[in-house]
């Protein structure tokens, strides 16, 4: 019997899962209502200035490879197996599709962090 | 007959070599409040068409054979009261996920291949001889299992499945906990056999947590956490490969 590779994959799914459950909603809320609308929050909190200095600190840099990762993969996962319900069979090319995907954002941000500087 | 109403019965009737596709078929009868599914069904085969044909033996949801769809839902018919589903009409249909062999019938062959393929014994630990005497087990160690026992093999739960339904490769629910349930036995060895069950591709990981089986059984065994006790065994394992010393 052939094991199957999605242990590995159920604990970055499991990972961002818990990411997503705790921060999620609250990153959504502060960077695309509260700053905009500067509700409750400094004016310049999402100016650039800030945010490249974010970028630069290593704190910030984990936290947002950690952030864009795991999201990614936590919905690779969960897409993976809901294209089964919508009869696309799970396999090899509907694996690559997802987890490449995940993957693919993995390595752009990580790069896109390098290159930002420190 | 006293106190009695009306319900319309609306039955799948199929019958291979004869029928080129399923058909429903109406039989109004009248019953009384105590009168379950099953007996509804008796009445109609005793009294008004003796073809109608469906499995059942004990009448009190221990025998795990009377399992169908009713009114869209896997259900024992035993246990299903006429009373709760007035005004009707009530559709009755064979679970859903296994081939019709007749009317509300099934073909069941997949689950009995599938419970013979999981080492539904147990293999001692420790072999004892006779003067050794029994073995002894803790109230404790009992209750990591006890409740996976109770299962009766009426298949409601794959009925309930979308990912049995989808592939039947799937190991699925009650097959799963039966698994867990000579797993977590403490006078039972045979662990590495049945994991490697449990990682492969047909074992635990087809399951998306949907958790429908552990609503539909008649039995509170509750498949799903077995199945999920067996995804984290089986990361677990998966991981644990890499770990030096290990193979
Ligand atoms: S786990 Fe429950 S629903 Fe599934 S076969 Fe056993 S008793 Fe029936
Ligand atoms: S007849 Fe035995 S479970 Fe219903």
């Amino acid at each position: 019997m052939k094991r199957s590779n999605q242990p590995f994959f159920w604990l970055l799914f499991g990972a961002g899962g818990m990411l997503s459950a705790l921060i999620g909603a609250m990153l959504v809320f502060i960077t695309g209502v509260a700053a905009p609308l500067g509700l409750g929050v400094h004016a310049d909190l999402m100016s650039h200035a800030n945010a490249i200095a974010f970028a630069r600190g290593i704190p910030g840099k984990l936290f947002l490879l950690v952030v864009v990762s795991l999201f990614l993969w936590h919905a690779a996962h969960r897409i993976y197996h809901s294209l089964h319900d919508l009869g696309i069979p799970p396999g090899p090319l509907a694996q690559a599709a997802c987890y490449g995907t995940a993957l693919l954002g993995t390595v752009v941000a990580t790069v896109a962090l390098l290159a930002i500087g420190f | 007959m006293a106190d009695t109403r009306k319900i319309v019965l609306e039955v799948l009737r199929y019958t291979p070599g004869q029928s080129t596709a399923p058909t429903l078929q109406q039989y109004p009868i009248e019953f009384t409040d105590d009168m379950s599914v099953l007996q509804g069904l008796q009445q109609v085969k005793d009294f008004v068409d003796g073809s109608l044909t469906f499995r059942w033996s004990c009448r009190m949801a221990i025998c795990g054979s009377c399992g169908m769809m009713i009114d869209g839902a896997p259900k024992l018919a035993c246990r299903a009261f006429l009373r709760d589903f007035l005004p009707g009409p009530l559709r009755v249909e064979p679970l859903e996920h296994f081939p019709i062999e007749r009317d509300l019938v099934v073909d069941i062959s997949d689950f009995v291949d599938k419970l013979g393929r999981i080492t539904p014994w147990i293999e001692p630990r420790e072999p004892r001889s006779l003067e050794q005497g029994e073995y002894l087990q803790t109230p404790a160690q009992l209750e990591r299992f006890e409740s996976f026992s109770h299962c009766i093999n009426c298949m409601l739960c794959y009925a309930a499945c979308p990912q049995y339904g989808l592939d039947s490769r799937f190991l699925g629910p009650a097959a799963t906990a039966l698994l867990h349930r000579y797993n977590s036995d403490s006078r039972d060895g045979a662990q590495a056999k049945r994991m490697e069950l449990v990682n492969s591709e047909e074992g635990v990981w087809a399951c998306t947590a949907v958790g429908y089986c552990s609503e539909v059984c008649p039995k509170a065994v509750d498949p799903a956490n077995a199945v999920n006790q067996n995804k984290t065994a089986s990361a677990v394992s998966w991981f644990a490969r890499f770990l030096p010393g290990r193979g």
